[in-house]
């Protein structure tokens, strides 16, 4: 008896798309009963990998077989045919229906005759036997975000699917909710099932798979199993390089105070008190980290200091002057790049140009044109210096910005923001959902320009990166500062309990010498 | 089975083929509801294009009924590229010859040498202030524009009517209800000897070429682009929404009442009822099918004049009614936006399961 064919076998993968090559003759091998994690940067080819496995793209060149078949799918339809199944970072279900409703509207020609009842105690049952909480009867609207993720997996069992590709499927997960996770893949892989999740997290490679594929820049790198590997060697393989660790933050001569915040008081989007008077003050050259769980003031804090939202009471002063009621553009001109919270939602205007993106902020200087015209080649110009000095990959500046990958759309915004060598520099969440190369380009970033004198503020909920970056960390709860320390003088564990709203008995920090 | 799967990479032939054949389609179902009227599309559609475009005269008054909705269409187009929709381009358009016929008509102005620039001047700032009120409401207290343009295009017809009805009314008319006629130094000049072509046509070329220049070339531009894409990257970048609400909003209605000076001034002479056959309307199908873009702008407003023409055409020899006009103008619209999804995916038919691997092996 001949060994039984890998559950997926892909060979020599090539995919084209205008400008670049995101597969590059690529070979995966999935064995049935295994979790296989798919490890790369963004833009390493990860998903389109698997989205060539699910029928979604053509390979240019090279070869799939299932169950030691070969096959061409044409579209998902083919895919879900031959028992593959694919979740998405997005949700693909109906709110307004149930649970059992979405997962029968999945499954082919289910006939004109629903039978709930039936339906219901089955996907009960696959629930059960997978250690999947969920209620069948329950309104997809009603159910968390874990458990939304949980009938899409139900969705793709119901119909029989024995291999399953989950996509980034902890990126919306709570630790303990991802823990949940991991054991119905693991129940799921030890019937026979073939599991991969595409992933840019070590910890999690590490935690629930078998064995490990590292893409980089579209190409192989190496397939290893998780016991005889370490993140550190599969970090190295990722980047292809190995620089980690060796942030330095210089001693840096402490300047003036640039943004002074004075029993700052302000309202959250629904109108309830989210800050109860915070006093903070950043230097230049000194980076000031703001911890805290998320929801407790962090972000109408950075609102208001970058002009986007009302105080009701306090003040905020920037290099001296009043800066409390104020505009975006009043900050702006008051020398302050911002890097926002949320990238996609306000950083960029996704559908306009890369160069287009570049000048957000800029198009009003003189030097990009007269009068009311924009000078298009000094534009250009501009894009250009900018792409090639903060690493921007773009195959053409005119692309829009949404064609880019999520580390090269933070370049593109850092680059936009620090071009200017902004007296003060906004930092929110700025490594949020990066791998961990872009991470570390934008921690360089940050501290290259405090060593250029910058004042920065950075509120993170990645107590590893305040500790990297900050020279004094402010730590806040119920929109109260709990206490400001010196970054040296505390460990994460303290860090957590004073999140927790308990005082430390750290070194109290007022000023920075 | 026949599915659509998105398309990979822009097909550069699909974006003109489509809307191309889509018009074609359209064409081709209207001679359907024209054969279930008795008549002969092709006998039909021969005399629908043979007025427009088959005669150098035929030509020239396609021109002039371009000529409305080049700026009527140009009126939508802006405040859409950032997102505003302005369904009102039809009272503006009216706002725009009252504003004319009143410089004409009642300030001395109307016999002065400067009288053209001055109704020129006067309909477009009629027709801005009439556009700033939705504006302002938009801007200030986030009121939807898109119901208040529309219900102020009835208010604008009302005004006309009143105006005709009432105080402008000329006695000289004997009793109709139309204003006196423009005093010969107020009505715009005409392009071509001979024709009705006026100096309109090249005021809208300019239009066109201008706001084309704004979007693509100027910081304005630029900042109406990012609010139309994203405003929350607008706020973020200390663009104002209100001011450019307003700007914009005033900009549309000073070019879709500079329409109304052409109809007025320089087509009718006067003020009175009919002055725009539902332009204003049309002007959102033309900014639609020239996909918001300036230039296309005059391509379409060609085509949909030289409809509007042949319509007529219709009515006289074969005593068809409008409304079969505006059923073509609503299949065209109908298709070429269907046939938007043909651009942006393909179609597969059948091949259902093609694929699939047999279930066999080990």
């Amino acid at each position: 008896m001949t060994p039984p064919p890998s559950a997926v076998e892909m060979r020599g993968i090539t995919k084209r798309f205008p400008g670049l090559i995101a597969n590059d003759g690529v070979n995966f091998e999935l064995a049935r009963g295994e979790i296989h994690a798919l490890l790369g940067e963004n833009g390493a080819g990860k998903s389109t990998l698997m989205k060539i496995l699910y029928g979604f793209y053509q390979p240019d060149e090279g070869e799939v077989r299932i169950r030691g078949m070969p096959v061409r799918f044409r579209s998902p339809r083919d895919a879900l045919a031959s028992g593959l199944g694919m979740v998405f970072q997005q949700f693909m279900l109906v709110p307004s229906l149930s649970v059992t409703e979405n997962v029968l509207l999945s499954l082919p020609r289910s006939g004109v005759r629903l039978d709930r009842g039936e339906a219901s105690s089955r996907i009960r049952a696959l629930a059960v036997r997978y250690g999947m909480a969920v209620e069948p009867a329950a309104r997809v609207w009603q159910l968390s975000v874990g458990e939304q993720q949980r009938v899409e997996i139900l969705k793709l069992l119901a119909r029989g699917a024995e291999i399953l590709i989950l996509d980034e499927p902890t990126a919306v997960l709570t630790p303990q909710v991802a823990r949940d996770l991991f054991s119905t893949l693991r129940r799921l892989a030890a019937e026979g099932r073939a599991v991969v999740i595409i992933t840019h997290k070590l910890s999690e490679v590490m935690a629930v798979a078998d064995r490990v594929t590292v893409l980089r820049g579209g190409r192989h790198v190496a397939t290893v199993e998780t016991a005889r590997t370490t993140p550190r060697a599969l970090a190295r393989m990722m980047v292809g390089r190995e620089s980690f660790d060796q942030l330095t933050r210089d001693a840096v001569p402490v300047g003036p105070e640039v943004l002074a915040v004075e029993d700052l008081r302000g309202l959250n989007d629904r109108a309830l008190p989210a800050l109860r008077g915070i006093s903070l003050a950043v230097h230049a050259g000194e980076v000031v980290g703001v911890a805290g769980v998320a929801g407790n003031g962090q972000r109408e804090l950075g609102e208001i200091v970058a002009g986007l939202r009302r105080p009701t009471g306090g003040r905020v002063r920037i290099d001296g002057r009043d800066r409390t009621h104020t505009t975006v553009l009043e900050v702006l001109r008051s020398g302050v790049g911002h890097i926002p919270e949320d990238r996609l939602a306000m950083g960029v205007a996704p559908n306009l140009s890369i160069e287009d993106n570049l000048l957000l902020k800029d198009y009003r200087a003189p030097e990009f044109g007269r009068g009311p015209f924009l000078d298009r080649r000094a534009v250009r110009r501009h894009a250009s210096r900018l792409i090639a000095e903060f690493g921007i990959r773009t195959p053409d500046p005119r692309n829009p910005a949404r064609t880019l990958s999520g580390g090269n759309l933070q370049r593109l915004i850092l680059a936009r923001e620090i071009a200017n060598r902004p007296r003060l520099i906004l930092a929110f969440h700025p490594t949020r959902g990066l791998d961990v190369g872009a991470t570390e380009t934008v921690h360089q970033m940050i501290l290259s320009q405090r060593r250029a004198g910058a004042a920065v503020l950075l509120i993170s909920e990645d107590l590893d990166e305040i500790l990297l970056l900050s020279d004094r960390i402010a730590v806040i709860y119920a929109g109260a500062l709990v206490d400001t320390v010196r970054a040296g003088d505390v460990t994460v564990e303290e860090l957590g309990l004073m999140m927790a709203g308990v005082r430390g008995p750290a070194v109290e920090g007022e000023g920075p010498s | 089975m026949i599915s659509l799967i998105p398309r990979e990479r822009q097909v550069g032939w699909a974006v003109w083929a489509v809307p191309a054949l889509s018009i074609l389609a359209a064409f081709i179902a209207g001679g359907v509801v024209l054969g279930l009227a008795g008549v002969s599309p092709l006998v039909a559609y021969g005399e629908l294009l043979s007025d427009p475009f088959g005669s150098g005269f035929g030509l020239t008054e396609t021109l002039v009924k371009a000529t409305p909705l080049i700026l009527a269409g140009l009126a939508v187009l802006l405040p859409a590229r950032m997102k505003l929709w302005n369904i009102g381009a039809e009272g503006q358009l009216q706002l725009g010859a009252i504003g004319a016929s009143y410089v004409a008509l009642f300030t001395p102005l109307g016999h002065s040498p400067v009288a053209v620039p001055a109704v020129i001047l006067a309909g477009m700032a009629a027709g801005a202030a009439w556009c700033l009120v939705p504006a302002a409401l938009r801007a200030w207290l986030n009121v939807n524009e898109t119901i208040t343009t529309l219900l102020l295009n009835y208010v604008a017809l009302l005004w006309v009517d009143y105006l005709i009805y009432g105080p402008w009314r000329d006695p000289a008319n004997r009793g109709f209800p139309l204003s006196a006629t423009f005093p010969p130094a107020a009505r715009l000049p005409v392009l071509i000897p001979g024709t009705r072509v006026h100096l309109g046509l090249l005021l809208a070329l300019v239009a066109a070429g201008a706001v084309w220049l704004v979007l693509t070339r100027t910081r304005w531009g630029l900042e109406i682009r990012v609010i139309g894409d994203n405003p929350e990257a607008a706020r973020y970048a200390g663009i104002s929404l209100v001011r450019n609400t307003l700007l914009v909003m005033g900009a549309a209605g000073a070019l879709a009442g500079l329409a109304g000076v052409g109809e007025a001034s320089a087509i009718a002479g006067r003020l009175q009822q009919g002055l725009s056959p539902g332009y204003g309307y049309t002007a959102i199908i033309v900014a639609w099918l020239a996909r918001l873009n300036p230039v296309a702008v005059l391509l379409v407003s060609v085509l949909l004049g030289g409809l509007f023409l042949g319509g007529d055409a219709l009515q006289i020899s074969l005593g068809l009614p409008i409304a079969m006009v505006n059923m073509l103008q609503g299949l065209i619209f109908f298709f070429v936006l269907g046939g938007d999804v043909l651009v942006g995916s393909r179609v597969a038919i059948g091949r259902r399961g093609a694929g699939r691997p047999r279930p066999g092996g080990s």
